[in-house]
Parts: structure tokens; C-alpha cells; sequence
């Protein structure tokens, strides 16, 4: 088990090296801005799919978390506290280097957070957004827990788009690159694009390490347990409610992990990440790569999300997935890599048949 | 705050709590016999008002309007002929992911065909400006229009669901599937027959309110997201209960906006909503039975 899990991640990255030079060998160096893009939404994608897939639960809100983190550190990096110098909460955190002075957009001086200092402000203000929305809302099932997830990223997606102070309709922009390492930076800039390239997806066969030990683990068969009948699990000693909880709070920190690092690669981020749409391709994504397969998920949402990001799909762009959607949801409710050919027509015949005899 | 202005307010929400009742009771009549939320309600309501300002231009209101109930009506039927019928059981998971495909298809349908711009059908009596004063407050009439319309609806169906064969085999199925299947019942046909009836219902609410409240292809989510928070409120598959709930909703928005932005109107009926469900899961007006299937 074990040494499949790290071989599976070792060909994971072979794949990230191979579609790089491929795409150094075909002259489209460009291509790597949106695949490092995608890696980032890959990240909702496979927090949502340990969610959905294994704990068994939907959530139509996951974009929100996505925004917060992405507007948590936008926000804390760009947002000038120079006036309040003096105060001594500002003195101590610039004393600290918490503040840093840069330059702002008329060449001034600004004194912001460090991006380490707003990521970490970002992944905890999720954690307990998450924790607090995820204790009664997971008490719900199906249908009630679909609309409250829905509700909750309504809410936050018309709070962004009513504050001034973040941006409205225009969302946030010039945030600074995010040095990760001395010499690593996540951020724009042509210079950058490889390595950006490789800071993202090993962001995400970093997930995909602890999300595979995880489903591997105690916790993942108990997960498994919950979606196939929560009310045995519960009469086996598994503590349904504190599993749901803790899963529903990891999916929703690596969105906001996602969030938080394509807003420094984008140097900005506007209200319609945290869109209903957003959410619901999130949610197409998991359907397609097959509910409960990690990899499955992952590539489905390198793919799709390429896809999108270049335009391909034009202006049907939501249309194809909500196509994609109701089309693997009918034929092939396990994903399109467990799609049975034989098994659908041996339905389809039956179906056929059966209708023929009571119409 | 004045009476006068009050009043006002709650006039204003009536004509929105019409529209979400209406939609409130749309998800009842699919949800009591199939056990399922139809996420794409509100886009039968979208689909109405569109295809009515559009028939509009070639023939006079009503016809256009019932031209316009009948086209949602068989949108409704296909979508219950292409997506639902044939599964077999299928899981909760599985018919959520389903509609909510169907509705993001239907917006963006409806985005190519009309594009993004809002469009409202012409007052059915009068004009913008033309009001009735009762006691004091003005009234447009097409708020008469709306309320009357809304009533017509619960009648209709209240004699349709107390006094028609067809009716009474649709409370049949809605109380057992299985046994209602024994009894000779065509289920699957019912199934198809409250979607159409639930699209029916939306596509005439879409266009009677939208002189006042606007369509766009796009405003099929909120109305979902609020259409289910009133039949929760209401107490899901009680129709009298989604009504009133709806009213309550209206008003309680309309009221908001006097307090705080009007940008934070729409999270009024989310609150209410998450409010309800953790608070109260039969609704205001439910029984215990149905709260069981939401909570653990």
C-alpha cells in the first residue's frame, strides 16, 4: 500500500515533467500560465472530491472558501496601514517584520503584510469559517445540505461584490508576488513561468500525498463507512459527526491554500471566483473524475480547467460543463473511468424492453 | 416609520413573496412525488418570462403568455422524459447533480438565445405610473395581477389535487410509491405530469410578476435558493404553508432594505433559510415526519 501510494505520486510528477518539456518541445511555453492556474483549482477539486467522494458529502459553496483565501491575502498585502504607524499593535507586528514597507502603486510607500504573514492569516480565518459553518450545516443530508452549502456561497459572493474596501465588482489587484522561498516567488512574469509551473503541481502532489495517506489510513475507511450507511458506522463507534466536520474544514483550507496562491500568480482576484458557478464545476470536476478517485479527480480537472482557461470551450464555456455534468451523472455515475460500456447498453436494452411491455 | 410607508414596503413585499411562493410550491408538487428537489425551478421561471416577452412581439399578451406557459410546460416534460425517468432509484447525491446540470443548461441556453440584457413584458393594465390608492398607499395594479394570479394557482390546485382522479393518484403516489404502482397507478407518468405542472405554475408566475421584478437568464439560482427556503419555511409539501412562508419572505426582504444596503437583500432569505434549517427543519407550519429525512 504503502509503496504504491508514494509510486503513484512519483508518476504523478513524471507527468508534471513531461507535459513541461512537451510543451517546451511544441514552442508553447505560454500553455504553462494556465496549467499552473488549473493547478490551483485542482486543489478545490481534490479537497472536495475526499469530501464528496469518500465522507460522501456535497458542498455548492466551495468557491467561497476558494475567495476567502484568495481576498484574505490579496487584502492583508495590499491594504497600506502607513497612518497607523504609531499604534502599537502596527509597531510591534512591523517590528516583527509581520509589516513589510513596498511600494505601492504611485510609487509611494506602503507598509502591508508580509504574504507569509497573510497566508497564514488566510488559512486560519478559513479554518474557522469553516468550522463554524461546517458544525450546523453538517447535521443536514442530501437535498438541505446542497441548499445551505449553496446559501452560504451566495452570501459570500454578494458580501464581496458590496464591499468597497475589497474591490466590489472589481475585486483586488497589484498584489505583490509571494516569495515562497529565497529565490522562488509565486507570481507573474515570463521569467518565472517554469518554476511557477512546478510550485503549483508540487503544491498539489504535495495534497495528493497527505490527502492518499489519509483515504489509506483509519480516517479513510472510516469515511468510506459514513457514505455507504452513516447509521451503521455511527452503531460501529465511528464518530460520524466529528469525521464529516474535520474532512468538510482539510477540503475547505486547500481551497483556500488555491485561493490564496493564484491570487499572488494573478496579482489579483474579483468577486466571481467565489460565484455559484465556480462552486458547481468544482462539483463537475469530482462527478467526472469518478466520486471517491483522487486521481481521477485530478486529472479530469487538469484537463477541463486547461481547457476552459484557453478558451476553448468560447462562450458555452459554463454550458459545457453543466452538459458534462448531467451526461456522466446519467450514463456513468462513477466517473468516466469507470464507465461500462457493456453494462450501460445491457440497462439501456433492458429499459427498452421493460417500457415496451407497459406501454 | 410612517404607516403610510409601511404599508408600502409590505405592498412591495407581497409582489416578491408571489413569485417565491410560487416557486415554493413548484418544488412541492415535483418533491411530493418524487421525493426530489427539482434545482431548476427557478430557471422554469426564467424560461416563462423570456419566452413571453419574445412571443410578445408577434402576438397579443395573453396568447403569448399561455404560448409561453405551454413551451415551459414541455420543457418541463423533457426534462423529466431525458434526465429522470429512466434511472433506476437513483441516489440523492446522484438527482441534486442532476438538476442542478439541467438549470446551469437552461441558463445558458437561454443566455445565447436572449443574451444578458433584462427584459420585463408590458403592464397588464395601465403603465408604470398608473396606481390605485387603497387606504392611503399606492398600488400599481399589476400587484393586484400578481396576487390574484397567485391565489388562482393554490385554488387551482387545491381542486385539482382534492377532486380530480388525477389528482388524487398524484397523493397517492406521493404517499407510496410502491402501492400506488399496485393500485394501478402509472407512476412515471405522474412523475412527468408534476413536472409539467410545476414548470406550468413557474412559467405563469415568471410572467405575470416580470413587469415589476424584470427577467434576466440569469435569475433562475436566487429564486431557487429562495423558492426552497420558503417551502422549507412552509414546511416541506405543504402548499398553504409555502404561501404564507412566501409572503413572510417578501416582506421581511422588502423591510431589510430599509434597514441595511440593498446589495444584502438577497442574504435576508439565506439567513432565514440557514436559520430554519438548524432552528426548526419541520418549518414553521410542518410536522415532524418530513424533518427526519434532514437532519441525522
Amino acid at each position: 500500500m504503502l509503496g504504491s501510494r508514494y509510486a503513484r505520486v512519483a508518476l504523478f510528477l513524471a507527468a508534471v515533467v513531461a507535459v513541461q518539456l512537451l510543451a517546451h518541445a511544441a514552442e508553447k511555453p505560454f500553455f504553462l500560465t494556465q496549467l499552473t492556474m488549473a493547478a490551483y483549482y485542482t486543489l478545490v477539486a481534490a479537497g472536495l472530491s475526499l469530501l464528496m467522494g469518500y465522507a460522501g458529502q456535497i458542498s455548492l459553496g466551495h468557491a467561497a472558501f476558494f475567495a476567502i483565501g484568495g481576498y484574505a491575502s490579496g487584502y492583508l498585502t495590499t491594504v497600506d496601514l502607513t497612518a497607523r504607524r504609531e499604534g502599537p499593535l502596527v509597531a510591534v507586528l512591523a517590528r516583527l517584520h509581520v509589516l513589510v514597507p513596498h511600494a505601492d502603486l504611485y510609487g509611494g510607500e506602503a507598509l502591508s503584510f508580509h504574504p507569509w504573514a497573510a497566508f497564514a492569516v488566510a488559512v486560519v480565518l478559513t479554518l474557522a469559517v469553516a468550522w463554524l459553518i461546517g458544525v450546523p450545516v453538517l447535521k443536514l443530508k442530501g437535498h438541505y445540505l446542497a441548499m445551505a452549502t449553496l446559501g452560504f456561497g451566495t452570501i459570500v459572493y454578494s458580501i464581496l461584490l458590496a464591499s468597497e474596501s475589497l474591490g466590489a465588482a472589481d475585486g483586488l489587484g497589484s498584489v505583490p508576488p509571494f516569495p515562497l522561498l529565497p529565490g522562488i516567488s509565486v507570481g507573474g512574469g515570463r521569467a518565472a513561468r517554469v518554476a511557477n509551473y512546478y510550485v503549483a503541481w508540487g503544491l498539489v502532489a504535495l495534497a495528493l500525498l497527505v490527502l492518499s495517506s489519509l483515504v489509506e489510513s483509519r480516517v479513510g475507511r472510516a469515511l468510506r463507512a459514513i457514505h455507504g450507511a452513516e447509521d451503521a458506522a455511527a452503531s460501529m463507534g465511528v464518530d460520524v459527526a466529528r469525521y464529516k466536520l474535520k474532512t468538510f474544514v482539510l477540503s475547505a483550507v486547500l481551497a483556500a491554500v488555491g485561493g490564496s496562491f493564484l491570487t499572488h500568480f494573478n496579482a489579483g482576484i474579483g468577486p466571481a471566483e467565489a460565484g455559484v458557478m465556480k462552486s458547481v464545476r468544482y462539483v463537475a470536476i469530482v462527478a467526472v473524475g469518478g466520486m471517491g478517485s483522487l486521481w481521477g479527480t485530478v486529472a479530469t480537472s487538469a484537463v477541463l480547467t486547461f481547457l476552459s482557461l484557453r478558451g476553448y470551450f468560447g462562450t458555452l464555456d459554463d454550458a459545457v460543463f453543466g452538459a458534462v455534468l448531467i451526461a456522466v451523472m446519467l450514463f456513468s455515475p462513477d466517473g468516466v473511468l469507470r464507465f461500462d460500456p457493456r453494462g450501460a447498453l445491457r440497462t439501456a436494452r433492458d429499459r427498452l424492453r421493460g417500457s415496451g411491455v407497459a406501454g | 416609520m410612517q404607516l403610510e410607508l409601511v404599508l408600502q414596503y409590505l405592498v412591495a413585499g407581497l409582489t416578491y413573496g408571489t413569485i417565491y411562493a410560487v416557486v415554493g410550491v413548484g418544488f412541492n408538487i415535483i418533491y411530493n412525488t418524487t421525493g426530489i428537489i427539482n434545482f431548476a425551478q427557478g430557471e422554469f421561471v426564467m424560461l416563462g418570462g423570456m419566452t413571453a416577452v419574445t412571443l410578445h412581439r408577434f402576438v397579443p399578451l395573453p396568447l403569448a403568455i399561455a404560448g409561453a406557459v405551454a413551451v415551459t410546460m414541455a420543457a418541463g416534460a423533457l426534462v423529466e422524459a431525458t434526465c429522470i425517468r429512466w434511472l433506476e432509484k437513483p441516489s440523492v447525491l446522484r438527482m441534486i447533480i442532476i438538476t442542478i446540470g439541467v438549470s446551469i443548461l437552461i441558463r445558458e441556453l437561454a443566455l445565447v438565445s436572449w443574451g444578458e440584457s433584462v427584459r420585463a413584458l408590458p403592464y397588464f393594465t395601465g403603465n408604470e405610473v398608473s396606481s390605485l390608492t387603497l387606504g392611503g398607499v399606492h398600488v400599481s395594479p399589476q400587484v393586484l395581477w400578481s396576487l390574484a394570479t397567485c391565489v388562482l394557482i393554490v385554488v387551482f390546485l387545491w381542486f385539482f389535487f382534492q377532486h380530480t382522479s388525477l389528482g388524487r393518484q398524484m397523493r397517492a403516489c406521493a404517499a407510496n410509491r410502491d402501492a400506488a404502482a399496485l393500485c394501478g397507478i402509472a407512476t412515471k407518468n405522474l412523475v412527468t405530469l408534476s413536472f409539467v405542472l410545476s414548470a406550468g405554475i413557474g412559467a405563469l408566475a415568471g410572467c405575470v410578476v416580470s413587469p415589476i421584478t424584470y427577467t434576466a437568464y440569469n435569475i433562475g439560482t436566487g429564486l431557487a435558493i429562495k423558492g426552497f427556503t420558503v417551502a422549507i419555511l412552509g414546511g416541506l409539501g405543504s402548499s398553504m404553508g409555502a404561501v404564507g412562508a412566501g409572503f413572510l419572505v417578501g416582506v421581511l426582504e422588502a423591510f431589510s432594505v430599509s434597514l441595511m444596503p440593498a446589495a444584502y437583500k438577497d442574504a435576508i432569505s439565506v439567513a432565514v433559510l440557514l436559520a430554519i434549517l438548524f432552528l426548526r427543519p419541520s418549518g414553521l407550519f410542518g410536522s415532524g415526519a418530513a424533518a427526519r429525512l434532514k437532519t441525522a
